[in-house]
C-alpha cells in the first residue's frame, strides 16, 4: 500500500514537475473567415463615420443578413478599410427564398457556405448610385469577392444589380450599402 | 491505516512542494532576462504600454514617442528639424512653422521635453521642448501630437536651462546657456567679462488654448545657464538655475570654466518679477523673434516677427534673484515633490549639494550673505544647506524623486544611477548604466506626483550593447524597476538620436483624449475641397491651383490638362475621409519637396514646378487600402503658351 503511494506521489511529482502553461494550438490553420476575436471590428471609435458593420447593425431592416454575417464571422470584412460596396439584402429578400434556406445555412456546417454567399455581394470599390450608372452606360461589371462579375442595368429611374433592384444607397466611412431586394445566388 | 493515509498525505505535500520549487527553479535556470524580468517588460500583442515617455532626439531636432515598460517607439514627432515622411518643414502648411528671425531653419538640437501641470501634477495636454542652437521653445499637443507652436527666444544663445514648466504651467522657462552682448553689437570677445549677458525667459502660457508670449526676461550676470526646475507646493513662485563658468571666461573653459570652487544656483522669485513688471519696473527693448502657430482648423501655421521684450534688470530689483553657492559647475539643479530641496549636481564635486527652501527664505529674511556678484546677493552657504550626499560617485548630473522619499541621481563619469535618501543623504543602492549615463527619467518626476515605478536612464555611449550599426552606433535607453529596495536592470532599447532627457506619465492620462480624425466640417483651409463635385483647377497667371480630393481609392480629379512648363502647380489636396487610420499621401515625379501625408479631413499643399513637357504621373504614398496601388493620377505638361485648354476628369467626365 505505502509502495502504491509513493508510486503515486513520485509520478504526482513529475507530473507537477512537467506541466507548462503551454498550451499547444491544436486550430485548424485558419481562413479569411475564422478572424477571431472579431479583428478590426472590435475597434471601439466613436468619432469617425459609421463604416459598413456599424451602418448594417443598426438597420432594422437588416437583421437577417447582420445575423448571417455574425455566424459567418466575416464582420472584420466590413469594417476592413475597402474600399467595400455591399449589395445588401434586406429582411424580405432572404424571407422570399424558399422555406427553410436561411436557417439551412445558419447552421455551423454549412458556414462554408454561408461565406461564399455573402462574400458574393460584396465588391472591392466605391459604387454609388452615379458610379453604377456610369457602369451601365459603359458596360462595365461590378467585379465581387467571390470572382463573379455582376451585370449592371438601368430601367427607367432603377437600378439592377446582377438583377437585384437598389432600394436605398448609404455612404460609409469605408465604402457603399446598396440595399437590394434580392438574395444574389450563384449562377448555376 | 490512519497512519499510512498520514504518510500518504505526507508524500503527496512534499511532492507537490518538490514539483511546484522545481518548476521554478525550471525557470530561474533560463537565465533572468528570460525569466521575470522579461515578464515586466513584456507587453503582449494588443496590449498596452502603461507608462508614455517623450525622449527628446538631441540633435536631430525631434521628440520620440515610446511606451514603458516595454521601450517601443510609437511616433517620431517632428518638432524643429524638417521630416520628409510627414512632409513638417515641406508641405506650404507647416514651413512657417521653422521661421525665425534668421530665415527658415531645417534643423536643432532639441533637449528637454516637460509635460504641462496643473496643481504641480502632470495634466497631460501638451509637451514643451526647447531648441539649443537657435533658440526656441516648441508647444506639441498631447490630443494631435504635433507640434503647434514655436517661440523664438531673443536675447539668448544655447538655449540650454529649458522648456520646464511652473506647477500651474504659469510658464514655460528658458535660459541662456552662452552669455552673449545684449543687445549684439561688433567687439572684442576679449571684453567678454562684466559686458556679455545671461537672458532668463519667462513665457506666459495661455491656461486655454496654451498659447505662449515673452512675458519678460531677467538680464543676468555674464554666466553658464545650464538647467532650471520650478520650485513646488512651498516654493511654488521661485524658479532655479544652476549656472557655470562664474568666472566668466570666453576660452578653454573645460579649464578657464573649472576654476572656482564653487559656481551658483540662481533662486529667481518670479512672482516678485510680477509684481514689478505691474509697478512698470522693466524696460521695453527693441529685438525680433519669430512667434510661429499652428492654427488646427486652418491647418496652416502662420509665423509673425515680434518686435519688443520686457527686460528686467536684476541688480535693480531687490528680492528678485539670490545665488546659492553650489560646488562645481552644478548641472542639474532638481526639486523634490515637496518643493522643500533643491539639490545641486555639481558635475566636477566629490560630493551632491542639497540646499533647503526654508532655510533659502529664513537666510534672505536674515540677510545672511557672503557677498554679492553684479548687486545680486549671494547666500552664505552654510545658511542654506541642507545636507550632502558624500561619495556618491563621479561627475553627478541630474536628479529625479520617486515620490517615496528616495532620489536618483546619474553619474555620468562612474557611469551609474545612484538611490539616497533625502533627509539623512545615505546612499542606498547603486546600479551600472551600459554606457555614461546622462539624464534619467521617472514619469511625473519633475512635479509633485512621481510614478516611481520605473527609471529610465538615457545613455551617451553605447559602444558594444547591440549588433553593430558601423562607427556610428545606435542611440540607447535603459529600463529600471526601482519598484523595490534595489533597482533592477530590466530592459535596454534603442532610441533615436540623441535621447538627451525625457518626461512621462501615464497613459490613461492623454491616451483616451487623443483626436481620431479631423472633421471635414470644420476644415478651414482655404483651398480645401469638401467633395468631389468640387474639385477643380484654376489657373491665375503661372499659378495653377489644383483642388484635389483624395478618398479610397482615388484622387479627384485624376486626370489634368493644360499646365505648362515654367507653371508653379498647388496641389491642395484635401482628404476625404472621416475614418480612423486612414491617412493618404501624395506627390508626383519630380517634385522636389517630400510626400504629402494628410489625415482623414485635412488639407494639405505641395508646390510642383514642371520643367519638361510630358505626361506625368502621382500617386498615393501611403498604403490606404484593398485599392492603393490603383490610386493614381496623370498631369499633361504641354509648353509654355501652348493653347493645350486647362481641363480635369475622372473616370472620362467631368466633375
Amino acid at each position: 500500500m505505502i509502495h502504491k503511494l509513493i508510486i503515486f506521489s513520485v509520478a504526482a511529482m513529475m507530473i507537477f514537475t512537467c506541466s507548462t502553461d503551454e498550451k499547444a494550438s491544436t486550430q485548424e490553420p485558419s481562413s479569411f473567415a475564422n478572424n477571431t476575436p472579431k479583428g478590426q471590428a472590435s475597434v471601439v471609435d466613436n468619432v469617425s463615420a459609421k463604416n459598413i458593420l456599424q451602418v448594417a447593425v443598426g438597420s432594422k431592416d437588416h437583421t437577417t443578413l447582420v445575423a448571417a454575417v455574425q455566424a459567418a464571422e466575416i464582420e472584420h470584412i466590413l469594417v476592413n478599410a475597402g474600399p467595400i460596396t455591399v449589395f445588401a439584402p434586406n429582411n424580405a429578400a432572404f424571407a422570399a427564398l424558399p422555406d427553410g434556406t436561411v436557417e439551412n445555412l445558419l447552421k455551423p456546417e454549412n458556414k462554408a457556405m454561408l461565406v461564399d454567399i455573402l462574400t458574393r455581394h460584396a465588391a472591392p470599390g466605391t459604387y454609388d448610385v452615379k458610379q453604377l450608372k456610369k457602369e451601365a452606360k459603359k458596360k462595365r461589371k461590378v467585379y465581387t469577392a467571390t470572382g463573379d462579375y455582376f451585370d449592371v442595368v438601368v430601367k427607367g429611374d432603377d437600378i439592377y444589380v446582377a438583377g437585384a433592384k437598389i432600394l436605398a444607397t448609404i455612404a460609409t466611412s469605408n465604402g457603399i450599402i446598396n440595399v437590394v431586394d434580392k438574395v444574389i445566388l450563384p449562377a448555376k | 491505516m490512519k497512519k499510512i493515509n498520514k504518510t500518504a498525505f505526507l508524500l503527496l505535500a512534499i511532492s507537490l512542494i518538490v514539483g511546484l520549487t522545481s518548476c521554478v527553479q525550471d525557470k530561474s535556470q533560463k537565465g533572468a532576462l528570460a525569466g521575470s524580468t522579461a515578464e515586466k517588460v513584456f507587453v503582449a500583442p494588443g496590449e498596452y504600454d502603461d507608462y508614455y515617455a517623450f525622449l527628446s532626439g538631441g540633435f536631430s531636432g525631434q521628440l520620440a514617442v515610446h511606451g514603458l515598460p516595454s521601450g517601443r517607439l510609437f511616433k517620431v514627432i517632428p518638432v524643429f528639424s524638417v521630416d520628409g515622411e510627414k512632409a513638417y518643414g515641406f508641405n506650404e502648411e507647416t514651413k512657417p512653422m521653422l521661421e525665425t528671425s534668421y530665415g527658415s531653419i531645417p534643423w536643432d538640437d532639441s533637449h528637454h521635453p516637460d509635460l504641462s501641470q496643473t496643481n504641480g501634477e502632470i495634466d497631460g495636454r501638451w509637451c514643451f521642448i526647447n531648441a539649443n542652437n537657435t533658440p526656441r521653445i516648441a508647444r506639441i499637443s498631447l490630443k494631435t501630437f504635433e507640434t503647434v507652436e514655436i517661440i523664438e527666444i531673443p536675447n539668448s544663445a544655447g538655449n540650454h536651462s529649458s522648456s520646464f514648466v511652473t506647477e500651474n504651467t504659469e510658464y514655460v522657462v528658458a535660459g541662456t546657456r552662452f552669455s552673449i552682448p545684449v543687445p549684439q553689437k561688433d567687439m572684442s570677445i576679449d571684453e567678454y567679462k562684466g559686458n556679455f549677458k545671461g537672458a532668463l525667459s519667462f513665457i506666459k502660457v495661455d491656461p486655454d488654448d496654451g498659447i505662449m508670449s515673452i512675458e519678460f526676461q531677467i538680464l543676468m550676470p555674464g554666466f553658464n545657464y545650464d538647467l532650471s526646475h520650478p520650485g513646488r507646493g512651498k516654493s511654488h513662485g521661485w524658479m532655479f538655475f544652476s549656472t557655470y563658468n562664474t568666472e566668466e571666461a570666453n576660452s578653454l573653459l573645460e579649464v578657464n570654466a573649472s576654476q572656482n570652487d564653487k559656481d551658483f544656483i540662481a533662486a529667481i522669485n518670479w512672482k516678485k518679477a510680477e509684481e514689478y513688471i505691474k509697478a512698470g519696473k522693466f524696460k521695453t527693448v527693441p529685438t525680433k523673434y519669430a512667434h510661429n502657430v499652428y492654427d488646427e482648423s486652418t491647418h496652416s501655421a502662420t509665423s509673425t516677427m515680434e518686435k519688443t521684450v520686457r527686460i528686467l534688470d536684476p541688480a535693480a530689483l531687490p528680492g528678485l534673484v539670490y545665488f546659492m553657492p553650489t560646488p562645481k559647475s552644478p548641472h542639474g539643479c532638481d526639486v523634490d515633490p515637496t518643493g522643500e530641496y533643491i539639490v545641486g549636481s555639481g558635475k566636477l564635486a566629490a560630493a551632491l549639494t542639497v540646499h533647503s527652501f526654508s532655510k533659502m527664505i529664513k537666510a534672505i529674511e536674515e540677510k545672511n550673505f557672503d557677498g554679492e556678484a553684479y548687486g545680486i546677493p549671494i547666500l552664505s552657504f552654510d545658511a542654506t544647506l541642507a545636507g550632502t550626499v558624500q561619495q556618491p560617485g563621479l561627475g553627478p548630473l541630474h536628479t529625479e524623486f520617486d515620490g517615496k522619499g528616495n532620489a536618483y541621481t546619474t553619474f555620468f563619469i562612474s557611469s551609474e544611477i545612484v538611490k539616497w535618501k533625502l533627509g539623512t543623504w545615505e546612499v542606498l543602492d547603486r546600479k551600472p548604466t551600459y554606457y555614461s549615463v546622462g539624464h534619467l527619467m521617472i514619469p511625473g518626476g519633475n512635479s509633485r506626483k512621481p510614478f516611481g515605478k520605473y527609471v529610465l536612464a538615457m545613455n551617451k555611449i553605447t559602444k558594444d550593447r547591440y549588433i553593430s550599426t558601423g562607427p556610428e552606433v545606435c542611440q540607447s535607453a535603459q529600463l529600471y524597476d526601482i519598484s523595490g529596495d534595489k533597482m533592477e536592470l530590466l530592459l535596454d532599447f534603442p532610441t533615436i538620436g540623441e535621447p538627451h532627457y525625457a518626461a512621462g506619465c501615464p497613459t490613461e492620462l492623454i491616451h483616451p483624449y487623443t483626436q481620431k480624425i479631423y472633421k471635414l466640417e470644420d476644415n478651414k483651409h482655404p483651398y480645401v475641397t469638401k467633395s468631389e463635385h468640387e474639385a477643380k483647377v484654376v489657373r491665375d497667371g503661372n499659378n495653377v491651383h489644383i483642388y484635389m480630393t483624395m478618398i479610397r481609392s482615388h484622387f479627384a480629379p485624376d486626370n489634368i490638362e493644360g499646365v505648362q512648363t515654367g507653371d508653379r502647380v498647388y496641389f491642395h489636396v484635401t482628404n476625404l475621409e472621416q475614418d480612423y487610420d486612414v491617412p493618404h499621401g501624395i506627390s508626383i515625379i519630380g517634385a522636389k519637396t517630400s510626400e504629402l501625408l494628410i489625415m482623414p479631413g485635412q488639407t494639405e499643399t505641395f508646390v510642383w514646378e514642371p520643367k519638361n513637357i510630358g505626361v506625368w504621373p502621382f500617386y498615393c504614398t501611403d498604403f490606404c487600402s484593398a485599392l492603393h496601388q490603383e490610386m493614381q493620377g496623370y498631369v499633361r505638361v504641354s509648353p509654355k503658351g501652348s493653347d493645350v485648354p486647362l481641363k480635369w476628369s475622372l473616370d472620362g467626365e467631368d466633375l
